[in-house]
C-alpha cells in the first residue's frame, strides 16, 4: 500500500516536471527534430527544449542545446538524446540533471549544476552511467 | 624421410592458423574526456554493471563492451578531431557576460569607455544564434533604496533598448533591476562609487 503510494507520488512528480523549460536550441544542421508527447517538432535554433523531450537526428544532423544552467549538449548524427530530468534553481544553483543517449554521439560541456550539485548530475547510455565533476566529454553509443 | 612428413605438418599448421578464434566482445560505448575550453581537465566516473572506472586526464577513454566490461585507454586531439570534429564544431557558444557603467545619477548616459564597449557587444550579439539575454541594472549607494531600485531598472531598460535598436534577433531579452543590493565594490551608504553604477549583460 505504502509502496503504491510512493509509486503514485513518483509518477506525479515526473508528470509535474515534464514540460518544464530546460533550455534552447542554439545550433541545428541537417535532419533534426524534437519528439514531445508523441508530436514531432522542428529542432530549429531558438526552439525551447522541455523536460522529457527526446532530441533525434538523422544521418546528416547535429543539434546544439544550451540548458538554463549553461550546460551545453551537442547531439551528433544518427543520435537520440532523452532529457529525462532537469531542475535548476537560478538563485541557489541547486537542482538535478539526467540525460540519456540511446544511440549515436553526444558532446557535453557541463554547466553550473555539475559545479553546485555534482552528485545530482548524470549522463547515461543503455550500458553505462557517468558521474560528472565539472568537465567536457564525448559519449558514443551503439557502435 | 623428413620430406614426407613436411606436407602433413603444413596442413596441420594451416588448420591451426585458420581455426576460428573466439571473437572479442564488440565495443558498445566509448567515453572520451576532453580538456575544458580553458585547458584545465575535469573528471568523470564511468560505471557499468561490471564495474567502475575514473577518467581524469585529457583524452582518457573508457570503452564498454557488450558484456558490460569497462576498459580504459587514451586517444589524441587529432583522432578526436578526425572522428568528432563536426560534432564539436556544432557546440553552442559559451555563455558570456559584459558590464557597462553609467554616469552618476543617469539612467541613460554611459561612461565614455562603455560607449565603445556597447558597440562591441552589439557586434558580438549578431554572431550568437538564438541568444537569451538578461540585462541587470545596479546603482551605487547615493540616494534612497527606492530611487536606486527605480534607477537600476531604468538603466537596464535603456541597455535593453540599445541592444534592440541594433536589430539583434534574440530568442529572449529580459531586463531587471537590483538597485544597490549587489555592489561590485562594498561601500558605506551615500558613497558615490563609479564601479557600482553599472549594467550586466548576460548572454546565453
Amino acid at each position: 500500500m505504502r509502496l503504491a503510494a510512493c509509486i503514485i507520488a513518483l509518477t506525479l512528480t515526473q508528470a509535474v516536471l515534464a514540460g518544464e523549460h530546460a533550455g534552447t536550441i542554439k545550433t541545428s544542421q541537417g535532419a533534426a527534430h524534437i519528439v514531445r508527447e508523441g508530436a514531432r517538432l522542428p529542432a530549429d535554433p531558438g526552439q525551447t527544449v522541455m523536460v522529457s523531450d527526446s532530441i533525434q537526428t538523422g544521418h546528416d544532423g547535429t543539434v546544439g542545446i544550451t540548458l538554463m544552467d549553461d550546460t551545453r549538449l551537442t547531439a551528433g548524427p544518427d543520435s537520440t538524446l532523452e532529457l529525462n530530468r532537469f531542475v535548476f534553481d537560478t538563485t541557489t544553483h541547486g537542482g538535478s540533471l539526467d540525460a540519456k543517449v540511446t544511440r549515436g554521439s553526444l558532446a557535453v560541456i557541463s554547466g553550473k549544476l555539475a559545479k553546485s550539485s555534482p552528485d545530482n548530475v548524470s549522463f547515461s547510455t543503455s550500458a553505462v552511467t557517468l558521474g560528472v565533476r565539472g568537465t567536457r566529454f564525448i559519449i558514443k553509443t551503439g557502435h | 624421410m623428413l620430406i614426407y612428413l613436411l606436407p602433413p605438418a603444413l596442413v596441420i599448421a594451416a588448420a591451426l592458423l585458420t581455426q576460428p578464434q573466439p571473437e572479442p566482445p564488440a565495443i558498445t560505448d566509448t567515453i572520451i574526456l576532453l580538456p575544458d575550453e580553458d585547458g584545465s581537465v575535469g573528471s568523470l566516473v564511468v560505471s557499468s554493471d561490471a564495474g567502475e572506472q575514473a577518467l581524469d586526464t585529457a583524452y582518457a577513454t573508457a570503452e564498454a563492451d557488450e558484456s558490460g566490461a569497462l576498459a580504459t585507454g587514451s586517444t589524441s586531439a587529432a583522432e578526436v578531431e578526425a572522428e568528432f570534429g563536426s560534432l564539436l564544431a556544432a557546440t553552442p557558444a559559451a555563455p558570456r557576460s559584459f558590464t557597462v557603467t553609467f554616469e552618476s545619477g543617469s539612467a541613460d548616459t554611459l561612461t565614455r569607455s562603455s560607449l565603445a564597449e556597447v558597440a562591441e557587444i552589439r557586434k558580438y550579439l549578431t554572431t550568437v544564434p538564438a541568444a537569451e539575454i538578461t540585462v541587470i541594472g545596479h546603482t551605487d549607494r547615493v540616494g534612497s533604496l527606492e530611487n536606486n531600485d527605480a534607477l537600476s531598472r531604468q538603466r537596464a531598460e535603456s541597455v535593453k533598448r540599445m541592444i534592440q535598436s541594433a536589430g539583434i534577433d534574440a530568442a529572449s531579452i529580459a531586463a531587471t533591476g537590483r538597485g544597490e543590493r549587489e555592489p561590485r565594490v562594498d561601500t558605506a551608504d551615500g558613497v558615490a562609487e563609479p564601479r557600482n553604477r553599472r549594467v550586466e549583460i548576460r548572454v546565453r
